[in-house]
This record gives C-alpha cells, structure tokens and sequence, in this order.
C-alpha cells in the first residue's frame, strides 16, 4: 500500500511539473506569435500548395494574405529562438502529463480514467498529443500559446476542483471496457479541443491583417481536427452502448451522458454538412463547430456535477 | 455532387400548379440546409431528455414531481416531456430527418451508379491551369502513362493524345454507406423496441425466479409481445457476496460482488450453475439477465398475541445510505391475531450498538425498532400496497402505536423483543441479502450493432478517402500532367500525392513499378 501511495503522490507532483512546463511554452509560444515573422509573411501550411484549390475548398481567405502590409520591422533575432525553446517546454510538458497518467494507472492498479480527475488529466494529454502531433506533420507553431493555456488551464481545474485520491473504482468500472471505450472518448475530445481553440481563434481574429494565424489556417487545422475525431467519438459512442448492454441491460437508454453524447456528435455531424452547405462555409460553420465543442464540454462537466444519472459513480 | 445542383434548382418557379409546389416541398425537405436545420432540430430536442425526469429512466423522480408541483408536471406532461424520446415531436423531427435523408440519398446513389459507369472525363485543353500540374523531362507515350496509373489503382480512359485518370470512388460509396446504415439503425432500434421486452425483479438468497411475465416487479414489454413468447429459464439465488474497500479514504467502497444462481435454461433442463456479476449478464437464447443492484433483507418471526408464528422470512429492505448500506424495512404481518401487527425497523450491517451503521460489510448486523404497531393494515383493502410502506398517512393514523422512538436497544441476530400488552415478539433471526435484476430480450441489438458498424466503416471511407483526378497530354514527345481533387476542403495531402504520380510517371524505361 504505502509504495501505490508514494506512486500517487509521484503522478501528483508530474501533474504539477506538467501544468508549469505548459505555462512556459506558452510564454515562449507568445512571445514568438507577438514578436516573430507574422503569419502573413511566414510560409505557412498553404504554402505547400501550388495554387488554392478555388473550385471548392473552405473560405479562401484572401484578404488574410495583405500584399503590401507593414512588413518593415526586422523582428528581433531572439523571437524564432522563443519558439523552439517553447517546442522543447511543450514536449517536456508532454512527458511530464504522460508520467503522471502512467504512475496513477501503476499506483491504482487500473486504467487511469475511472473518475472525472483522471479523465481530464488525460484529455489535456491527448490535446496537447494533438497538437505536436499535427506540429510534426505541418507548422501549426501559431496555436502552440493558445494549446498550452488550454491545457494548463485543464490540467489547474482538475487539481484544484475535481481531485480524487487514488483508489479503486466501483465494479461496474472494472471491465476492459474502459480501456476501449473511453480510451476513444479521450482521444476525440483531445481533437476536438485543438478544432474548439482554432475556432475561437477563428472568431477572435477578424479579416485584416493580423498577428494571429490566417482564418483559412484556422479553419484547415479545425476541420482536419475534426474530421479525424468525428469517426473516432463516434466509436467511442458505439462502444459505450456495447458496454452499457453488458453493464446495465440495455444499449441505450437516454441516461443524461448518452442524450449529451448523441447532441454533441449530432452537432458534429451539422458542422461537417454546414461545411458543404452554400452560404453556411466559413463562419457559420466554424459557429456550428464552437456549438458543438460547448456540447462536448458540458458533457463532460455540467452532466457530470449538475444532472445525476447512471454515469454519476465515475465520481468527482 | 449534386448538392449545389440541388439547391439551384430549388429556387421556386412561378406559377405552379399542385404537382410543381409537390415537387417545391419535396425539393426543399431533401435541401442540405434543411437536413442542417434539422439536425440542429433533432439536437435541440434532445435537451430536455436529459433536463427533465424521463419516465423511462426515473420513474420515481416523475412521480415526486406530480406531488411536489402538481401545476408544473401538468404542463411538463401535456408537451410529452416526461417521455421526450417516444413524443410525437421528437418522432416528427426524426422522421423528417430521415425523409429528407432518403430524398437526399435516393438521387445521389443514382447519380453515383451513373458515375461508376461512365469513363473519366477527358482532359482539358489547358492542363497547366488546373491546380496541380507539371511538365516532365522524359519523353512518355500515351500508353505507357495509361499503364502507369492503372498500376496507381486508377480508373484510365485514353484518348487521341491524352490520358484521363480518377479514383477515390470508395469516398461516396462510404458516404451512402454511412447514410443508409443510419435509416437501418433507426430500423432496428424500432424493431427491438416493438418485439422485446424489459422486466424488473427482486430476488432474495434461497428465493427462486421464473421468466413468466407475472414474476416481474415491472414488465415493459414491447407492443408485439405475447405473455408466451418470453424464454422458459428460471433460476434460485443461492448465494450473494460482495467485498468492499476496509482501509484508506475509500473505505467501504464496493470492490465486487457476485450472485451465485443456479440455472435452469428450460423446464426439463437440468440445473447449471452461474456466477452473475456486473459486466457479466447471464444470457439464454438472446434473453439477458443483467445483476443491477443489491442489498439486504434480514429474517424476521413474528409471533402474534394468541402465541402463533404468524410470519417468518426474508424482508427486503430499502437502502436509505449507500456508503453504509444502512437499510429502512417494513414488516407487515397482516395475519396476526387477534389484531394485525406492523413494524418499522433500520438495518445495521455493521452496527455500533448505537444506531448507526459503520461498513457496507454484514459484520455486526443489527437490526433497531422505530416503531410497532397494530390495527388494520388495509393490505386487504385491494388497494395497490408498496412494500416499503407500512400503510398509506390515513391508514397510518387508525393504528394504534405500541413501541415508538428508538428507546429500545438494537436487536444482534437471534435477539428478540417482546411487544407490550401481550401483543406479540418479534425475533430478528438473520440477515440475508436481495439482488436486483433487471431481463431483457431485444432482438434489434445484433441488427442495430451491425448498423453503427457499417455506419462507422462508411464515415472512415468517406471523411479520409479523396476524390481526385489526374490528366495526361503527351503532345510532340512532351508530357504534361495536370491534377484535380474534389473534395471539400481536404485538399492538404494531394500535393505529396500528386508529387509521386509525377515520380512514377517521369521514371525512365520499364523499371517503373
Ligand atoms: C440523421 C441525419 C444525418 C446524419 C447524422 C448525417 C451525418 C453525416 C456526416 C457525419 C457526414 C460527413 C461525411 C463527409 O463529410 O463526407 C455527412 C455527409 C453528407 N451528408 Fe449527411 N447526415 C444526415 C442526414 C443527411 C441528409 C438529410 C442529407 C441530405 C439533405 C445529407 C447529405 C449529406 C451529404 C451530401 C454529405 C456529403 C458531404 C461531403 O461530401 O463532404 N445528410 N452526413
């Protein structure tokens, strides 16, 4: 007993180093947005295109492009070397939140997401997993501020409110069910989380030029985002109904978490048709995304503190 | 993609008559933005399932409030808010969801059969104003980049001077696949619905079970179910145990239980023996049996005022603090003489010898007295009797109370205690514990799985394959290679594709792959 608990305080303390490594990419993510190249001059992701598929991709943003805008100032020769330090703090933040997932899942003897702490614990993992991943495969550098407070701020709520002592979990909990089941759902919500920051990003950001990234940068990494979760959160439903016909006789049985679970992937599914829907692109349909990002959300803390149903015993 | 097809042609022409506004409503249901808006309908809708007690899920929570705000659940009740999933608004909303995802299916799979038939399209004149396009350095024959491509798994077509090339089909074929496994979930859905059923039962340890739908607490059955169809098994609970947490913060937290049954699958059958537990329904011939819930229900003899048993058995009781499993029962011994006895008591798993319950675990088990009393029970008076209530507040009152208030010290197992004015003694003889199950037989489950399966297959093949063409102009030895994807705003991903065409296209010779 005494060498679990010793384990849980290990994961306590990564958590903590976890929230204080994102803080700093943050920081040095920041100073590079403020201080760096901006987006309008960097060769962002399109760059790698020959020519914008006009014909029938997203908002072409063109106006994001300014061709002669107030690009005189030499940034400083320290901005780009923010960046990279920032890349190395979110990586070593990356380390530290899986070392706190693995030492609570070895000192509980389990899966480390049986209580609502666990599972947010995870969920910043898996955003902050989105994004480097995305970061490996095309610069996305720009929403690396925007990831890491997201992330710090998570992993803050889950300590400071949602804290659980590491223990067991209720029978009903003890199945492998949980590794497959919501295992999906955290992936999805990681996802979704990088979709939501963009969006709002998306919003904040008007069509001038701008030290944020271009709206069409915005709108390709939500949608991308996205349409990886999409089928994903809609395995982690179907197994939660092949779980719930083994655990509580039935498949579905609109228990407040399977009525929000089916809102947020109905509202998905909007986002994904607004996208092919004339007048809707762009905006409207980046609107949609945020809709259905709130749904996720209060799924997954407004259900779980506010309305009591078959979920509940995932405890606070 | 007949989408912006579609809503071009549905602006409304003037002057129609009743076949042409027909064909207007039509056109508009099968619309991408009213598919949109009902979407967002159908999510809307869903809100107040989870908001409002639903009488499916928590009858009770229904029931308190009816008595609390009588006004409230009138108005709740009259919009068919207690029943969101089953209301006529909630289908009306779906049903046209899915009209208009037939509507929008139907043509597009037409469409679609046509395209698979049909070659690809020739090239353009000009393929360096196609998005992706290049000009390569070694000489290529017509032929030699048809073979090429179709080594690519592309679809070719050839032409004087040209090479036209597509692939990627599977992405719609995905998409209707997704599209109509959703009509087919909503199918099954409605027909387990219709031939299952769904039952609740109290069982305590040495009682038995036998599915005939007079055995059930609650039976929900479906409305093409007969009394006979249910599956002839039965069973006797003939042990239960349950472990919990003993040290640390979590102390008396369930680790696990399990239910010890013996089976019999059908009348003549000889008995097996199965260990229920959570996770682990017991399943005969599609009909599950799911282990919900448990607690106790202690023994109790009473013997009345003319000195005959005139009760002995098991008394589930109501668990009032789950941490503790601390337990209200209700004992009514409507066959008592000379008058009818009734006993309110607390169950005390692991009692502290002083009225409360310390641990979930039966290791101290007691049992106190809040209260006796005698008189007419009105068990007789054909009124529907809760078993977890000695009498309803008018009956209540007409009893005469012998023993009120918690005066007396808790009764340990085999302890006894004598009523005053000769009435009676009650003895607490042991404590054996109740399971609840809960059995259902739904025949849509393996269709519905099947569904959510192929529904998933399809959004991967739709949301991750691209649509894309590639032309090829050979013309005076030279060969240019233009490229087109179709696909909303996935572009990202064809330039490193459409490189290693070129690659594959500009290697010299045979040794091409
Ligand atoms: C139960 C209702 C519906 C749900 C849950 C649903 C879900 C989805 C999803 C998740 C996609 C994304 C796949 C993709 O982007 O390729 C999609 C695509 C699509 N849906 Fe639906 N849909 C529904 C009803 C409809 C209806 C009623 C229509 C016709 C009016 C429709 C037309 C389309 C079209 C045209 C696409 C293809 C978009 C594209 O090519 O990217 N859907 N649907």
């Amino acid at each position: 007993m005494p060498a679990e608990q010793q384990l849980a305080g290990v994961s306590d303390l990564f958590v903590v180093a976890a929230v204080l490594l994102y803080l700093a990419a943050m920081i040095g993510f920041a100073l590079e947005l403020a201080f760096g190249r901006s987006s309008a001059e960097a060769p962002a992701v399109r760059a790698r295109q020959p020519v914008g598929v006009g014909s029938s991709g997203g908002p072409v943003d063109a106006a994001a492009e300014p061709g002669g805008g107030p690009v005189a100032v030499e940034p400083p020769h320290w901005a780009p070397k923010a960046g990279w330090l920032a890349m190395a703090f979110g990586w070593l933040g990356w380390t530290a939140n899986l070392f706190a997932i693995v030492t609570r899942g070895l000192a509980v003897d389990r899966w480390p997401w049986g209580n609502m702490y666990e599972f947010v614990v995870a969920i910043c993992f898996a955003a902050v997993t989105a994004f480097l991943g995305t970061q490996l495969r095309q610069n996305v550098r720009f929403l690396g501020a925007f990831v890491m407070v997201t992330a710090a701020l998570g992993l803050g709520f889950a300590v400071k409110v949602l804290y659980t002592a590491a223990g067991p979990v209720v029978p009903a909990l003890n199945s492998y069910w949980v590794a497959i089941h919501v295992t999906a759902a955290i992936l999805a919500s990681g996802l979704f989380v990088l979709g939501g920051v963009s969006g709002i990003l998306y919003l904040i950001r008007g069509d001038g030029p701008s030290r944020l990234p271009s709206r069409a940068d915005l709108e390709r990494v939500a949608h991308r985002a996205i349409v990886f979760a999409f089928p994903v959160w809609t395995f982690a439903v179907i197994a939660g109904a092949l779980w719930a016909d083994r655990a509580w006789g039935r498949y579905w049985g609109w228990d407040p978490k399977e009525v929000w679970a089916f809102i947020t992937w109905v509202a998905y599914a909007a986002y994904l048709h607004a996208r092919v829907t004339a007048g809707w692109r762009g905006r409207a349909a980046t609107i949609v995304q945020l809709v259905a990002f709130g749904c996720l959300l209060f799924n997954l803390v407004g259900v779980n503190m506010f309305i009591s149903g078959l979920h509940s015993y995932s405890g606070l | 993609m007949t989408v912006d097809e579609l809503e071009k042609e549905q602006q409304r022409p003037a002057g129609m008559g009743p076949v042409g506004w027909l064909r207007w409503t039509w056109r508009t249901l099968t619309a991408m933005k009213t598919a949109l808006i009902l979407l967002f309908l159908f999510a809307l809708a869903s809100v107040p399932g989870s908001l409002v007690p639903q009488r499916s899920v928590e009858p009770d929570k229904v029931a308190q409030l009816f008595q609390n705000n009588p006004t409230l659940a009138e108005w709740y009740d009259r919009f068919q808010l207690f029943d969101v999933f089953t209301s006529a608004w909630f289908a009306a909303i779906y049903l046209l969801l899915f009209t208009s995802l037939i509507g929008c299916v139907l043509p597009r799979t037409a469409t679609y059969v046509r395209e698979l038939r049909r070659r690809p399209p020739a090239a353009p004149r000009n393929l360096s104003r196609l998005p992706y396009f290049s000009r390569l350095d070694d000489p290529l024959t017509v032929e030699e980049a048809a073979r090429r491509l179709r080594r690519l798994r592309f679809r070719v077509d050839v032409g004087d001077g040209w090479v036209a090339a597509e692939k990627g089909y599977l992405r719609e074929t995905g998409n209707l696949l997704f599209h109509v496994s959703l009509l087919g979930l909503l199918v099954a859905v409605g027909f387990g619905s219709l031939y299952g059923y769904r039952g609740n039962v109290l069982v305590a340890e040495g009682d038995g079970f036998a599915n005939t739908v007079a055995a059930y607490d609650r039976f929900i059955p479906g409305t093409q179910v007969s009394a006979e169809s249910l599956e002839p098994f039965s069973f006797t609970l003939k042990d239960f145990q349950a472990s919990y947490q003993v040290e640390g913060d979590k102390r008396g937290q369930e680790l696990d239980y399990s239910a010890f049954l013996s089976v019999n699958d059908s009348p003549g059958s000889p008995a097996r023996d199965y260990t229920l537990k959570v996770n682990e329904p017991l399943e005969i011939n599609g009909t599950q049996t799911y282990l919900i819930g448990h607690g106790y229900a202690p023994v109790f003899k009473v013997t009345d005022g003319k000195g005959q048993v005139a009760f002995e058995g098991p008394v589930p009781c109501l668990i009032e603090d789950k941490p503790s499993l601390t337990s209200g029962c209700v004992v009514k011994v409507p066959d008592a003489q000379p008058s009818q006895l009734g006993f309110l008591l607390r169950f005390l798993p692991t009692s502290d010898g002083a009225g409360a319950s310390l641990f979930p675990g039966a290791l101290n088990p007691q049992v106190q007295l809040l209260g006796a009393f005698s008189g007419d029970l009105g068990v007789r008076s054909g009124r529907p009797q809760s078993v977890y209530e000695l009498a309803p507040p008018e009956v209540m009152r007409k009893l005469t109370p012998l023993v009120m208030g918690t005066g007396h010290a808790p009764l340990a197992v085999g302890g006894s205690l004598e009523l005053p004015k000769g009435a009676g003694k009650l003895e607490f003889t042991g404590a054996k514990e109740w399971i609840t199950l809960q059995i259902t037989y739904d025949p849509g489950r393996l269709p519905a799985l099947i569904a959510a399966a192929a529904a998933v297959a399809g959004i991967v093949c739709s949301l991750t394959i691209r649509r894309r063409r590639v032309w090829v102009r050979v013309k005076d030895g030279v060969a240019e290679v233009g490229g087109l994807t179709r696909t909303e705003g996935s572009a990202a991903g064809f330039t490193e594709e459409f490189a290693d065409i070129v690659k594959v296209l500009s290697a010299g010779g045979k040794d091409a792959r």
